[in-house]
């Protein structure tokens, strides 16, 4: 009997293993911090005791980070993109109606599949159902302020609401919030969850905003304001307004493949 | 000039604001308007793994709670798996278990408490073993961009020393900001965490 012969060459250069194409689902573009707010904003006063000093950890993304809760539309209900019409008791909510359409779609330009959007605002005359807003506007008895949607597979979402208004708030004394709306995105890792705020076409308010201000980079604060969409608008019912939200862009799996069996 | 490359920039991230609770948690807010909520509950009856809950706070620069905080966990099964395709391991799924959850701060408190089950260790992309943790996510008014950061679990010591995130950080001292302290209360097993925002004891926060 003979003892087998050593290999000459290391066996798994003989392995065909796919060359796949650099993008795609697996590790996350490196987040480019300069188009977001920093932590400690001291104009934006309450982000003072609420925000790190510490630097952060930089990760590779791993297999935690790049994995996501998965919904579907057993999650949602037929009114849920519909904020005229989900809360309304007995009759429409007073204000503006408009639709708010667009894409989630990641750096590379493709369209985020399937994924959960949240949306929040205040009525149209700036109050918020909420226990703890005591604004003096008065809330709406038809109107609740949130909805969610599943974007398609091309990425596109939609709902329909009436436009927020203004409202005061604590910051300075005579600070007031541009008319907004609230967005909840997941995309399909956990690393591109993100929250943020769209902004509407002309509002004046916009430049003199302490927390929209807080974005360093201008023209990442105008990716911000919602352009009005007049080709999808329903004439004599509602204005459009246009929001495309962008996640991070991925590479690929390649690595993540080449080392699963090891 | 060389070919632009076109690539989008990510949208900015914008604070959730104090009233985030009416989008992602209506009845936090004080209203009902969904038919189906999202909860701080990831278990069924049937989930397989240990039953555990997660209680703790969210400390301000001054060492106060903050009480209009919202958090959300994203964790493996008690095999070690994602409920996700991109998760490429081999453990069984278990289709009881979305591992996914959020949760409110008590507005008088700043408690926020997670049901949930203690997760399986991890096979990272290099086959490496990495200790059972619990990803976190944290929003509020104040906070400009969400924060991340992981939970880790006190009776993990081993698999604790040897994970190769925990490693990743240089102050002994800081890795103890990511252990959950395990204690059994009333037949329930319950991890305490605390999460500082600021000073001496400042939690670790990725940069994922």
């Amino acid at each position: 009997m003979h003892a087998q012969a050593p290999a000459l060459r290391d066996p798994r250069l003989n392995r065909p293993e796919p060359f796949t194409p650099p993008l795609g689902d697996g590790g996350f573009f490196q987040r480019d911090r300069s188009m977001h707010p920093p932590a400690h904003a001291p104009g934006y006063k309450s982000s003072v005791l609420r925000s790190p000093r510490q630097a952060l950890l930089s990760l590779e993304t791993s297999v935690s980070e790049i994995t996501g809760p998965v919904f579907g539309h057993n999650d949602l209900g037929p009114l849920d993109n519909d904020l005229i019409r989900n809360y309304a008791k007995d009759g429409d909510p007073v204000g503006e109606r408009i639709i708010v359409h667009g894409r989630v779609l990641d750096e590379t330009g493709r369209g985020v599949p399937d994924t959960l959007v949240e949306f929040w605002q205040a009525n149209a005359g700036g109050r918020y159902r909420h226990k703890k807003d005591t604004y003096l506007a008065p809330i709406d008895p038809n109107f609740g302020g949130c909805g969610r949607a599943l974007t398609d597979d091309t990425g596109y979402y939609y709902f329909r609401t009436v436009k927020p208004g203004p409202y005061p708030w604590r910051n300075y004394v005579n600070s007031w919030r541009p008319a907004h709306i609230h967005f909840s995105v997941f995309g399909s890792g956990f690393a591109q969850r993100l929250i943020t705020q769209m902004y509407f076409e002309g509002d004046p308010l916009i430049p003199v905003c302490p927390i929209l201000t807080t974005i360093p980079d201008k023209d990442a604060l105008e990716r911000l304001v919602a352009p009005l969409d007049l080709n999808a608008s329903t004439p004599f019912d509602s204005l459009a307004y246009r929001f495309d939200i962008v996640l991070r862009g991925r590479r690929s799996t390649y690595f993540e493949n080449r080392t699963a069996g090891n | 000039m060389p070919q632009p490359l076109n690539y989008l920039k990510e949208t900015a991230s914008q604070t959730a604001g104090p009233y985030v609770h009416i989008g992602l948690i209506p009845a936090m807010a004080g209203f009902d308007i969904f038919e189906k909520n999202f909860s701080n509950v990831l278990v069924t009856p049937n989930t397989q793994g240990e039953r555990i809950t997660l209680e703790g706070k969210v400390i301000d620069g001054s060492g106060t709670p903050l009480r209009d905080v919202l958090l959300e966990i994203w964790q493996a099964n008690a095999a070690g798996r994602y409920n996700h395709p991109a998760d490429r391991s081999t453990g069984p799924l278990d289709e009881e278990f979305r591992g996914w959850g959020r949760a409110g701060s008590d507005f008088e408190s700043g408690l926020v408490t997670f049901e949930t089950i203690k997760p399986g260790a991890i096979i990272d992309k290099t086959g490496r073993k990495g200790a059972p943790h619990i990803n976190v996510w944290i929003v509020a008014r104040g906070i400009n961009i969400g924060l991340n950061t992981r939970l880790y679990f006190s009776d993990e010591e081993a698999a604790n020393a040897a994970d190769p995130v925990l490693s990743l950080i240089e102050q002994p001292m800081r890795r103890s900001t990511l252990i959950a302290k395990r204690s059994e209360r009333a037949g329930k097993i319950v991890y305490a965490f605390t999460i500082n925002l600021q000073g001496p004891e400042e939690t670790v926060f990725f940069d994922v």
